[in-house]
């Protein structure tokens, strides 16, 4: 046998450790989603894992209904989720603006409960099986334990899209305006931009990455109406975390919070699904505008 | 099904409709009315809901004594609604305590409980403070799924009923119902005093401009601590009849769904009114129960209620009447 | 500001008196007597909606078919519901169908918790309680009742099947995967039980919550503790994405570790299909392809349902047959005469021969331990199972005296 670390047998910290990533692949997936909402709309967006899971069922339609296969849902879904989000900004967000932030919050607490529930009057709770796309079935040794190539590029995809975003909403001109935008909507709109659209678009964006999180979610954790509910919870805590000033910050945050979850799952096993919770009441009691965020 | 029904629901109409238009001076008579139609209910109506209904009116005001008075969103309330609920169970079941000093027991844990989650979360306002509600709450909830005394998703099952004060059967519908009616005005009667009090002038000033209230003198954290630690005693209260009620605590008390639905009543009832919570409470309830034997999805009815009371019917059912008659009871 | 809360109170009090009028005067307006109703209450849209779901309501319906749907010259009405998963619901439906429909037995209510919360119900409101859903034995141990019937198996009888052949066949050392709630526990107490009898030894568990969708990390625990068997001390649509799941991790690839699904019904492997499903060991209290009488039942079954049946489904034909013929014998639906007479006369269907039911409600019938055939020997749809051996009745279920029943014998 191997030897171990702190009494702990490698396979199954370094296991943990992975799975954890994976994990934290998705709550950086969502958090990115909501920190780029927030800062564009000052809106927590409530239906951010009804949408996820939008996006999870979107695949299966496209699947069972029209044989459309996982690569082409990665881009479809998101496209999908993202109009919808984009109606929604339209039709009911974009009424709010003026009124108090919490009606925002409240008012997407309501559409998450229509989404889902409307999903779940259709297809039960229960899972729906998404098969693993055949190019990455199966999985490799990697010594300390089995890793399936799936959830390999589970990682590498949401490093790739929360990289790009990060690199698009800091160094581009695009990015610039919309963090200008952010600061002084009435400036930008001087400036000839068309500001609500801009609104429509980030809000679209925002629900698509979380749309494009369902699809990578589909093929593990089976196509359920509940897979958001409870996740969406951890996010927030994610996102009060990191603080909502900073983009790059929800997103480490994520990686981190789930690397953490991973160890605690070896060390303390029954507190993995409390230790973000409490990391968060320590962090406001320390810093209460989050790890990266600014007191506004 | 019809003559019996139009005929009950006509009688209570009238017994508590009447005082809606019996105007100011009429108003201790009307409340006498109002208290003799909640005394009589239970003899037309299956006394399971209704006691279900008090439970959550009271819940709701609970909640509402924050949001409506201090301009705070909690997004936890379940958790001391749910965990006092827990608590009262197995001080009655595996500790054999009577009923009432359970239901104290209860609504403690809740007080601390509040206390702590006061502490954490007054630091942030608006909708960090809702956020950080929640996902304490989500904590609690997680909590309730593994101790070991909450039984998982069993919960705690078969909680005695008991005998109050060592003199009224609770096994007997109508005097529990009664019970729960007098924790109701009990609680009531609290939240009623302490929006009339000093202690709620100074929160409504907070809620209109905090840094001017600060500027008075006020050490608003305080302020804003002890509504907290009310508002989920109070929850906390209707948390622990609820499960002598209904001789169960479960995980749907902690959820965020539950906190979800306190928050629907008051705004459906009417934030900061007094009596929205309650109506607001009646409407759900009733709505749910009637969902529940038809196929509509209740989520989903429930979910659209929401928008359209945010989009358009923010004041609420007490809050719309209110405004209408606005004139004659501001004066009260 | 009184008057506000006085109208405020006032249309609370209207909306609740108008808009609930109608259930409360169901409950006045009926008289027990005058029909025999049955609920179906059991999970119709969750994990466990495959194995009872609405095949439960059919199998009851086919039961009350054979009496003409009538009894004593009064219609049998069967109704439905579902419980969510959620005891709090499964015990407030219950309740409310027993003090305000009439109900005169509730069936099925599968979720052993949520089978433990309407158990409650039914003994204080001494009502017929037919439980082929839930799995466990608790039922009728310390929390039996005199009008509760536990019909089709229980985790003692899986234990005792798939248990003990495991480790018979050298699977010595184990680890639990289970299903965090009453039922997971007691399956992984008793199977513990048959496991250390038989002389195998259990390194640990891990509890999932239910309907967990991801089994990753306990899988990983499952593989560190090096243990022979991993047994899945869970059910329905928990085993199917556990069992996938361990495929997946590779779990079974090395040859050192083997899975034991210590609940499976016949949805679960049709659901996984023969190729992840081959060559699994359980103990099923019902096959339908076991003899001519059971593939007569099933057929007509099937014709309606579209799948074959559980043993959750055919129990709950078979417990509902036996339910109206106590009926019939004892002259009245009162629910302590009912469930005297059930306990006096044998069930006789193509469920069970000669089943007896204990004095705590556990019917006593013969449970099969199967294997689950291999692609290529199966001959058809539907054709899963091989029969590896019959437990007799006595030795699968636990005698009244060793169940802890309180009840008197």
């Amino acid at each position: 046998m191997m030897g171990t670390i702190f009494g702990i047998p490698p396979q199954a910290l370094f296991g943990q450790l992975l799975l954890g990533l994976i994990n934290g692949s998705f709550y950086a997936l969502l958090s990115l989603g909501l920190a780029v909402i927030f800062g564009m709309l000052n809106v927590i967006n409530f239906a951010h894992g009804a949408l996820y899971m939008m996006g999870a069922f979107v695949a299966w339609l496209l699947l069972n209904q029209l044989g459309i296969g996982y690569w082409w849902a990665l881009l479809l879904a998101p496209l999908i989720v993202g109009a919808f989000g984009a109606v929604l900004e339209k039709t009911l967000l974009s009424r709010l603006y003026k009124l108090d932030h919490l009606y925002g919050l409240l008012l997407t607490f309501g559409l998450a409960l229509i989404v889902e529930g409307a999903f779940r009057h259709q297809y039960g709770v229960s899972g729906q099986p998404y098969p693993i796309p055949a190019e990455l079935s199966g999985g490799r040794n990697l010594g300390f334990m089995f890793l399936p190539n799936y959830r390999g590029w589970v990682v590498v995809a949401s490093l790739i899209v929360c990289i790009s975003t990060w690199i698009a909403i800091e160094k581009t001109k695009l990015g610039a305006y919309l963090r200008a935008a952010t600061e002084n909507p009435v400036l930008v709109q001087a400036f000839g931009i068309n500001v609500p659209r801009m609104v429509t678009l980030t809000y679209a964006f925002g629900v698509a990455l979380a749309g494009l999180a369902g699809v990578l979610a589909a093929p593990i954790y089976q196509v359920s109406p509940l897979m958001g509910s409870h996740l969406i919870i951890v996010v927030f805590a994610v996102v009060v975390i990191g603080g909502m000033g900073s983009i790059l910050g929800a997103v480490l945050t994520g990686y981190g919070l789930g690397l953490l979850e991973g160890l605690t799952k070896v060390f303390y096993p029954e507190a993995s699904n409390i230790v973000v919770f409490v990391i968060m009441a320590v962090v406001l009691m320390v810093k209460p505008a989050g790890l990266f965020g600014r007191e506004r | 099904m019809s003559l019996h029904s139009q005929s009950s629901g006509r009688a209570s109409a009238q017994a508590a409709g009447a005082p809606a238009t019996a105007g100011l001076t009429l108003a201790r008579v009307g409340a006498l009315v109002v208290l003799a139609g909640l005394l009589a209910v239970p003899f037309l109506l299956y006394p399971v809901f209704l006691m279900k209904v008090l439970c959550f009116a009271l819940f709701a005001c609970a909640f509402n004594l924050l949001i409506g008075f201090g301009g705070l969103l909690s997004f936890g309330h379940a958790a001391f609604f749910g965990s006092a609920a827990y608590v009262t169970a197995h001080a009655v079941k595996v500790w054999g305590w009577s009923p009432e000093l359970g239901i104290l027991l209860g609504t403690l844990a809740a007080a601390l409980l509040g206390l702590v989650f006061g502490i954490i979360a007054i630091r942030r306002q608006g909708i960090y403070f809702a956020m950080i509600t929640l996902a304490l709450s989500q904590m609690v909830y997680f909590l309730a799924l593994q101790l070991p005394f909450t039984h998982g998703e069993d919960g705690i099952q078969a909680v005695p009923r008991g005998v109050l004060f060592g003199v009224f059967d609770l096994n007997n519908p109508l005097e529990m119902y009664y019970t729960v009616l007098g924790v109701f005005l009990i609680g009531f009667f609290i939240i009623w005093r302490a929006v009339h009090s000093p202690f709620g002038q100074v929160l409504k000033a907070i809620r209109e401009n905090e840094a001017r209230a600060i500027s008075l003198g006020y050490r608003t954290d305080r302020y804003k601590l002890l509504a907290f630690v009310l508002s989920a005693t109070l929850a906390g209260l209707a948390g622990g009849t609820k499960a002598i009620v209904f001789q169960l605590a479960t995980l749907t008390d902690v959820t965020w769904q539950m906190s979800g639905e306190v928050v629907l009543m008051t705004l459906l009832g009417g934030m900061g009114t007094l009596t929205g919570p309650v109506i607001g409470a009646a409407l759900v309830v009733t709505l749910e129960n009637y969902l529940a034997a038809t196929s509509l999805p209740v989520p989903v009815v429930i979910g659209c209620i929401f928008v359209v009371c945010v989009l358009v019917f923010r004041r609420g059912i007490a809050g719309e009447i209110a405004a209408r008659f606005g004139k004659q009871s501001r004066n009260v | 500001m009184i008057a506000r809360l006085l109208a405020g109170a006032a249309l609370a009090a209207l909306t609740i008196g108008v808009m609930s009028a109608g259930p409360a005067m169901a409950q006045q307006g009926k008289l027990s007597g005058d029909t025999v109703k049955i609920g179906v209450l059991n999970d119709r849209s969750g994990l466990y909606a495959d194995l009872g779901g609405e095949g439960s309501a059919i199998a009851a319906r086919m039961a009350a078919e054979e009496f003409g749907n009538k009894i004593l010259g009064k219609p049998i009405e069967i109704i439905t519901a579902d419980h969510q998963n959620k005891p709090d619901i499964g015990s407030n439906l219950a309740r409310q169908w027993i003090d305000q429909d009439g109900v005169d037995a509730i069936v099925d209510v599968p979720n052993s918790g949520v089978a433990l919360a309407v158990q409650e119900v039914t003994k204080e409101k001494k009502k017929i309680f037919l439980m082929e859903g839930p799995a466990t034995s608790r039922l009728t141990g310390d929390a039996c009742s005199p009008t509760g019937f536990h019909w089709a198996y229980d985790t003692r009888a899986l234990a005792v099947g798939t248990g003990q052949a495991i480790v018979k066949e050298g699977g010595d050392s184990w680890f639990f995967i289970t299903a965090d709630y009453a039922f997971g526990h007691q399956l992984e107490a008793d199977t513990s039980a048959e496991v250390k009898k038989a002389g195998g030894k259990i390194v640990g568990s891990v509890k999932a919550p239910l309907n967990t969708a991801d089994f990753s990390s306990f899988l990983l625990q499952a593989q560190a503790s090096g243990a022979k068997i991993v047994g899945l001390a869970n059910a329905g649509g928990d085993t199917i994405t556990s069992i996938k799941q361990s495929s997946e991790f590779g779990l079974t690839q090395s040859g050192q570790q083997k899975l034991a699904g210590l609940l499976i019904f016949l949805s679960d492997v049709h659901a996984l299909g023969l190729q992840v499903a081959q060559d699994l060991v359980l103990t099923t209290g019902f096959y339908w392809d076991r003899d001519d009488e059971t593939r007569a039942w099933s057929k007509k079954f099937f014709d309606r349902y579209g799948k074959m049946p559980t043993m959750v489904q055919a129990g709950s034909y078979s417990a509902v047959r036996h339910y109206l013929k106590a009926i019939e014998a004892a002259g009245t639906d009162d629910g302590l005469t009912v469930a005297a007479k059930m306990k006096e006369m044998p069930v006789n269907d193509m469920f069970a021969k000669n089943g007896t039911i204990l004095p705590n409600g556990r019917m006593v019938h013969d449970m099969y331990l199967a294997r689950v055939k291999k692609p290529s020997e199966s001959k058809g749809a539907w054709d899963y199972y091989q029969i590896l051996r019959t437990i007799p009745g006595k030795e699968a279920f636990a005698t009244f005296e060793e169940s802890g029943c309180k009840l008197p014998k």
